[in-house]
């Protein structure tokens, strides 16, 4: 068999960038490692209940009509009117730190009444970092690198600020421990400030279920439990690929949406390890299913990100299992969901706190298990002195850890955000074969989509 | 193909790369850029999409061309005259 692109991967950058092939009348295959679709954000049923792997929030939401911005290019690029994501913007989200919070919304007036409120010497300094946004190019590469701390610490003068600022744009797109960069940074803070969160009620399922009805209306061809085992390489190109089952397939090129480290480690030729470093910054999240709605508790804010110091530490836990001193705390109840689409069945809490991969990964079975459901109650227990105590209320739990995104994913360490240094052109050591999604450099669901696009467009469509 | 058909077959093109767009007072002789937004993305659509439907092959020095309806109407004609 013979295709003129073969994609790894049928995450959200795969299943975009397979859109934008089939579209265009290209021989195109996915190839998925997983019994199902959806990468890191996939979506699963346990005990009756519906759960999405991933999804606190879409980002990048801008309303109907907007022409700017990724939401609005993704939708062109893959030819779906807006009204099909069903998006629903949030109700309104908090940076929690002791004895200061920020209130946001997808109204950057908001947060800088806020700023204004709780720093009232920075909302000058607030204006010029928007200043300074306003003028970046997210798809020019070459003002990416550098440090965020430093950029943000030149304009504003007040720590405090500059870490509350970090804690979301870290937590949602950072693979760098530490610090972030600039153009991380911008791209982050346009996503979650400016433009701003949304969800479908029906969850991450209804956006894959979009993406791969469409790939497959095209002529697209998607193969389940298709675990990519080599990539084959001729001199500078690579050839093909054989599969788990020792099947194999050839292609003109491969777009490659399995991580960088994860996918020279396929390659024939690179027999010793690569120098290329893999991500460190790995999670637990735990879903509370509760017999209230997170509001009738006190709890009306759609996501909180939370810190309990002064000083906000993105890094992997240095001696235990979790670092419970910061943490997301997501209800998809809180989404303004249009009165006539109904609601969600029930309430919903999803915490998500920083875990150590290694550790997690090492535990013996039964020890896995009992770990388990102790960071469940420390996490919480973190949580509820931002928010109100919920603990009474859980009816239902599940906890997935960095072993379980690694399973969904296959990155090394489960890296949620992949390797801190991103391949922003998306090529590698050979001609053909190119990298797209978390490893490209975009990350989150709009962001994995936009890399599927426009790695698809620059490697596959602008060639031949 | 016509001019007028051309120029139907532009519009039908853009409507599908921007659903919503209103391109109803989209005037000839202005750059497309001034009256709908589209970015190089969405040029690279408007040369994949006539490639796709017409097998109509656009070299990239070429795309300039293709900067109002008028322009690229005038670049069409001749490739598309026998369509
Ligand atoms: C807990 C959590 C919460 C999140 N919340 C949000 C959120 O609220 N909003 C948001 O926008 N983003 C969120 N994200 C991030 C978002 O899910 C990812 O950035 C995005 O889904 C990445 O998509 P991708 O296509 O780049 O990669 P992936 O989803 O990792 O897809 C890669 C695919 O490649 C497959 N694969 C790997 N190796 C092979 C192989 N050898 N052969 C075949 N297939 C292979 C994998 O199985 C996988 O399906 C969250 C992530 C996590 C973990």
């Amino acid at each position: 068999m013979h295709y003129d692109t073969i994609i790894i991967g049928a995450g959200m950058s795969g299943l975009a960038a397979g859109i934008r092939l089939a579209h265009f009348d290209r021989r195109v295959c996915i190839l998925e490692k997983h019994w199902t679709i959806g990468g890191l954000n996939s979506f699963y049923r346990m005990h009756g209940r519906d759960f999405d792997v991933g999804l606190h929030a879409v980002t990048n939401y801008t309303p109907k009509g907007a022409k700017h911005g990724p939401l609005s290019r993704l939708l062109r690029q893959l030819r779906i009117r807006w009204e099909e994501l069903e998006l629903a913007p949030q109700a309104g989200s908090v940076i929690a730190f002791p004895d200061v919070r920020l209130r946001f919304s997808n109204d950057i007036e908001l947060l800088r009444s806020e700023i204004e409120r709780e720093f009232p010497d920075q909302g000058d300094n607030f204006q010029r970092l928007l200043d300074e946004l306003a003028d970046y190019d997210d798809l020019d590469a070459s003002n990416f690198n550098g440090s965020a701390r430093q950029f943000l610490s030149n304009i504003i003068d007040e720590p405090l600020l500059v870490e509350m600022l970090l804690c979301p744009l870290m937590w949602y797109g950072n693979a760098r421990e530490h610090d972030m960069d600039v153009g991380q940074f911008f791209i982050m803070f346009r996503s979650i400030f400016l433009e701003g969160f949304a969800r479908p009620l029906k969850g991450v399922r209804l956006i894959l279920k979009l993406l791969v009805r469409r790939y497959r209306a095209l002529g697209g061809e998607l193969r389940l439990r298709s675990g990519v085992r080599r990539i084959l390489v001729d001199g500078r190109r690579a050839v093909g690929v054989e599969l788990e089952d020792g099947q194999q397939l050839f292609a003109d090129r491969i777009l490659s949406s399995a991580g960088m480290v994860e996918t020279l480690k396929l390659c024939d030729d690179l027999a010793e390890e690569q120098p290329a470093v893999a991500g460190q910054m790995s999670f637990i999240e735990s879903i509370s299913v509760l017999d209230c709605l997170p509001r009738e508790i006190g709890l009306p804010e759609t996501i909180v990100f939370y810190n309990d110091s002064e000083s906000f530490h993105w890094q992997r836990p240095v001696d235990s299992l979790c670092d419970t001193r910061t943490g997301v705390l997501c209800s998809p109840n809180n989404y303004l969901y249009p009165e006539e689409s109904g609601t969600l069945p029930e309430g919903i809490v999803r915490l998500t706190t920083i875990a150590d991969f290694d550790r997690w990964a090492n535990l013996p079975e039964a020890e896995y298990v009992r770990q388990k459901m102790w960071w469940y109650d420390r996490a919480i227990a973190s949580a509820v002195r931002f928010v109100p105590d919920f603990r009474g209320h859980v009816v239902a739990t599940d906890v997935f850890t960095p072993k379980t995104i690694r399973r969904f994913t296959s990155h090394v360490n489960g890296a949620v955000y992949g390797a801190p240094d991103k391949q922003l052109d998306g090529t590698t050591h050979l001609e053909n074969l190119f990298l797209c999604g978390t490893d490209q450099g975009f990350v989150g669901i709009v962001g994995a989509i936009v890399s599927g696009i426009s790695m698809a467009n620059m490697h596959c469509l602008r060639q031949a | 193909m016509t001019p007028a058909e051309i120029r139907q077959e532009i519009i039908d093109i853009l409507t599908d790369i921007a659903p919503d767009e209103d391109l109803s007072n989209l005037e000839d002789d202005k750059p497309f850029r001034e009256q709908i937004d589209l970015d190089s993305m969405d040029f690279l659509d408007i040369v994949m999409e006539l490639r796709k439907r017409h097998r109509i092959q656009i070299p990239e020095e070429d795309y300039g061309e293709l900067a109002s309806m008028a322009s690229t109407v005038k670049y069409l004609e001749p490739k598309m005259a026998n369509l």
